[in-house]
């Protein structure tokens, strides 16, 4: 498949990777409508159906994904890295 | 609609629809397991569904327990229902709540006669509305006809992207015909409760909803506990959601463009036709467990890291997007929706698969979960007993 990486929508910070990606790839990710957004350098191993950020993200901001946030940035976030619960944290329950 | 499904049914004396034809021996407690089984033993074609509970619960729980008996006996998969109670009243209780249907039911008790009298009692009755049973013949049925359910289970990214929006449209188009569908799990829905809020068909269902989901809320906080610890739960981790919040998003996915006509309380029949959610756990065999009380006839069980539930009285559909668990768990996999991460399939191609599948299993095919015995038959229990 030509896409890396889907993302939900547009304006998303980042994006799911849908085969294991190894750090150093190139990552086309692209839109559930075939858009490519973003063309990004993993710098961690990324695993199938976890996500890729496609942008830098500061400490404590939003983590967007289905245009919407899904968290906070727990420490500041390249784009190319691995995002999950070692740098994104839930503002729920908390 | 393109798709000609062709479906077939048994039709109720009450006019609903089901898609199985069981009959069932239900114990209304844990010490009655042996007497139901022992039925389910002797005489073919016949249903045990053993469970831990029945003594000594008391309140919201005891009447959520009844609420959920009766309401399996009542499902239109259950041709004809037996009742095994240790003593008669409660077992009465369950046995007339069965009977409003209109299907034939039994009541047996134990006390003053043992197991051994019971069995041979109840299994002569068994025999008996097995007989009947199976001359009831199918006839054609109609797509709005069916009540169904869906909720997803150790679910990773690949919902939210492919399977829950696939099972969104097949709502679409069912509800489009006059079905009537459930979904629910209340804790996950934190993070997009405004989306099901924002969605309700009047403001009376946006407050119940809310209402709903804040109760959930306040009972997390009250027992102190941190659920982040159990969502997302391990599984969810390992397949990539980080957070509640990314489950959730994913999870409402299944609602699709329709609206939500109503709140139901856990193992409520919904009053009519539309999207109605079921307060309800998101353990999966006891979400499924409640949806068949409310009377759902087929379910449509999304996953993403691979839950393997199924449930004695309705089938179990699965569908995931997941290739890793297509690969390695495809025992388990009714609809394989990974195309769709290929973009090799849209969100139309994936509800025409999924409605073939499910055209299949309502004409009699078992699912993967039938298959291989997958039986869950879990109660929700909501507090301790007495």
């Amino acid at each position: 498949m030509k896409h890396g990486a889907l993302m939900h929508n547009h304006d998303d910070d980042v994006a799911v990777v849908v085969q294991d990606v190894e750090h150093g790839t190139s990552v086309q990710a692209v839109t559930l409508e075939g858009d490519t957004i973003a063309t990004v350098t993993a710098v961690d191993d990324v695993p199938l159906g976890h996500k890729i950020a496609v942008r830098d993200v500061d400490q404590g901001k939003d983590v967007i994904k289905y245009g919407r946030s899904i968290g906070e940035a727990s420490e500041a976030i390249k784009a190319g890295a691995h995002v999950h619960t070692h740098n994104i944290k839930s503002k729920r329950w908390a | 609609m393109a798709q000609d499904l062709k479906l077939t049914g048994y039709r109720r004396e009450n006019g609903r629809v089901g898609v199985r034809n069981y009959v069932a021996v239900i114990p209304v407690d844990d010490i009655s397991n042996a007497a139901a089984e022992g039925v389910s033993y002797l005489i073919r074609d016949v249903m045990a569904l053993p469970h831990p509970y029945g003594r000594l619960q008391f309140g919201e729980d005891l009447e959520l327990t009844f609420d959920t008996l009766i309401g399996t006996g009542r499902n239109p998969n259950i041709a004809a229902a037996i009742v095994i109670g240790i003593e008669p009243k409660w077992t009465q209780r369950i046995a007339d709540g069965i009977a409003e249907t209109g299907k034939p039911v039994a009541a047996f008790s134990i006390e003053r006669y043992g197991d051994l009298k019971t069995i041979e009692a109840a299994s002569r009755k068994a025999k008996e509305f097995v007989q009947w049973a199976s001359e009831i013949p199918r006839e054609e049925i109609g797509l709005g006809e069916l009540m169904v359910s869906a909720k997803c289970g150790e679910s990773d990214t690949t919902l939210g992207l492919a399977s829950n929006p696939a099972i969104g449209r097949v709502f679409e188009r069912m509800l489009a015909e006059g079905a009537t569908a459930i979904f629910g799990e209340t804790s996950e829905t934190t993070g997009g409760e405004d989306i099901i809020a924002d969605n309700a068909i009047n403001d009376k269902v946006k407050q119940e909803f809310l209402k709903t989901f804040q109760d959930y809320q306040d009972f997390i906080v009250g027992t102190g506990a941190d659920l982040l610890g159990s969502q997302p739960t391990e599984g969810n981790i390992r397949g990539g959601l980080s957070t509640i919040e990314e489950k959730a998003l994913g999870n409402v996915e299944k609602m699709g463009r329709n609206k939500l006509t109503s709140v139901l309380k856990p193992a409520e029949a919904p009053a009519g036709p539309g999207l109605h959610f079921m307060d309800s756990s998101s353990a999966a065999a006891e979400m499924v467990t409640l949806a068949a009380a409310g009377g759902s006839v087929l379910h449509f069980f999304t996953t993403g890291q691979g839950n393997i539930i199924g449930n004695p009285i309705i089938p179990v559909m699965k569908v995931t997007a997941n290739p890793l668990t297509i690969e390695t768990m495809s025992e388990h996999v009714d609809v394989d929706l990974s195309a769709m991460l290929r973009l090799e399939m849209d969100l139309d191609e994936a509800a025409d698969s999924v409605l073939d599948v499910m055209a299949h299993t309502v004409r009699g095919k078992l699912t993967a979960a039938e298959a291989l015995r997958h039986n869950e038959f879990v109660l929700t229990k909501l507090y301790r007993s007495a």
